[in-house]
């Protein structure tokens, strides 16, 4: 290892700690703006490191620096002024669009690893399964918190929506991207397996949250937001960095256990509310523990 | 299995168990501000955006690459900034009174 790599793999290490420690000060309300500082920090210190390897290496075209600093620049500029100007009543919906966008770029990194593959390449178990669930989670999150966010926001009715053959397009969709993600892990490199993928992750993401009412649209957007943090963390098996698997898998593994209790605190199951949304209706699956 | 990929297995499944214990009980005033802190810290896709962007060597690489990066700095970003404005609503009242406890802030 390099006296560079060694530095940065030890700094994101540090930002890896920043992040426990911050969720752990979240718990109470006296450290927990703390916290997010805390947590705030340790990404800086990871995008900082990010430019360092990238200033390393220095492989990148003028065409894709140049690509990433504009989108940088958007991104960051969009991101602060929405989240500043947003009313407090309105910040749920933003919080399911931040949501949104980053299970659609965790999915954006599954795609653009894939599709380097040349056409027709045997690929490697360890890069095409983690390609596969990152494309799957991460769609489904980007499309299921796109929605969440037009229910909440009132641009979508709050109420259920159900429709005749609902079950059917389910279960359709389901086989599916089951299909699709065999393709994708056992066979050779092909776009249009690809495209299947995220088509039908895209479509499930819709189909599993418009069936559900907006007055349980907090607890699904705390689950996807677990699901962006898993898809997170597959996109940093496919592109091995380490950063991406803690992080990911910390925000995956709090956020299920956040859904439970928020859940818990409405007096419903998280396996109800999604269920319920399926329209196998009110039965009493007694919340297991 | 290759030395690499048994280290990141390892990190991924401890940091899970590490989210699971991480945050407790915490009480319900918490839960959204707590949803939108975790929704920030998955914001670190941005680092594998950056990653990518500079590895793209043609057009549709530079669209995706753009895209990735343009969504995932939206989430580091705008999920820092929201989660901080929520938050003030809980460190307004100790402001005024003990100062005396809060020494060592940096």
């Amino acid at each position: 290892m390099s006296l560079l790599m060694t530095i940065v793999s030890l700094m994101y290490l540090i930002s890896a700690a920043c992040y426990v420690i911050g969720l752990h000060m979240m718990r109470t309300p006296k450290t927990a703006r703390n916290g997010n500082r805390v947590s705030a920090v340790g990404m800086i210190i990871a995008v900082i490191m990010t430019f360092l390897i990238a200033l390393h290496q220095n492989e990148a075209t003028m065409t894709g620096s140049l690509i990433l600093v504009v989108g940088l620049v958007l991104g960051l500029g969009y991101g602060t002024i929405r989240a500043r100007t947003v009313e407090m009543t309105d910040m749920p919906q933003l919080v399911s669009l931040f949501n949104a966008v980053g299970g659609g770029a965790a999915a954006a990194i599954g795609t653009f690893d894939y599709l380097s593959m040349a056409a027709g390449s045997h690929l490697h178990f360890a890069f095409s399964f983690p390609v596969a669930l990152d494309l799957v989670i991460g769609g489904i999150t980007f499309s299921g918190s796109l929605i969440a966010t037009g229910k909440l926001a009132g641009k979508i009715s709050g109420k259920p929506i159900t429709f005749p053959g609902a079950k059917l397009l389910n279960a359709v969709v389901v086989i599916v991207i089951l299909v699709s993600v065999v393709l994708t892990i056992g066979f050779a490199a092909n776009s249009w397996w690809l495209i299947l993928t995220l088509c039908a992750s895209l479509v499930f993401g819709i189909l599993m949250t418009i069936p559900i009412g907006g007055a349980d649209m907090p607890v699904v957007v705390s689950l996807l937001n677990a699901f962006t943090g898993l898809a997170v963390s597959m996109a940093g098996f496919v592109i091995d960095n380490q950063a991406l698997i803690i992080a990911g898998a910390l925000v995956g593994a709090a956020g299920t256990i956040l859904t439970l209790q928020m859940a818990a605190a409405m007096n419903r199951s998280v396996m109800n509310i999604i269920a319920g949304g399926f329209g196998t209706g009110d039965s009493n699956s007694a919340a297991a523990d | 299995m290759s030395q690499e990929l048994y280290t990141n297995i390892a990190i991924f499944v401890l940091s899970i168990l590490v989210g699971f214990e991480v945050i407790s009980k915490i009480p319900a005033t918490l839960h959204t501000p707590m949803m939108s802190g975790a929704n920030a810290i998955h914001g670190v896709v941005v680092v594998g955006t950056i990653l990518i962007a500079l590895e793209a060597h043609s057009i549709l690489f530079y669209v995706i690459a753009f895209i990735a990066v343009f969504l995932a700095s939206v989430n580091v970003a705008g999920g820092y900034v929201v989660t901080d404005r929520m938050l003030t609503m809980f460190s307004k009242p100790k402001k005024s009174d003990d100062q005396s406890q809060d020494g060592g802030e940096k």
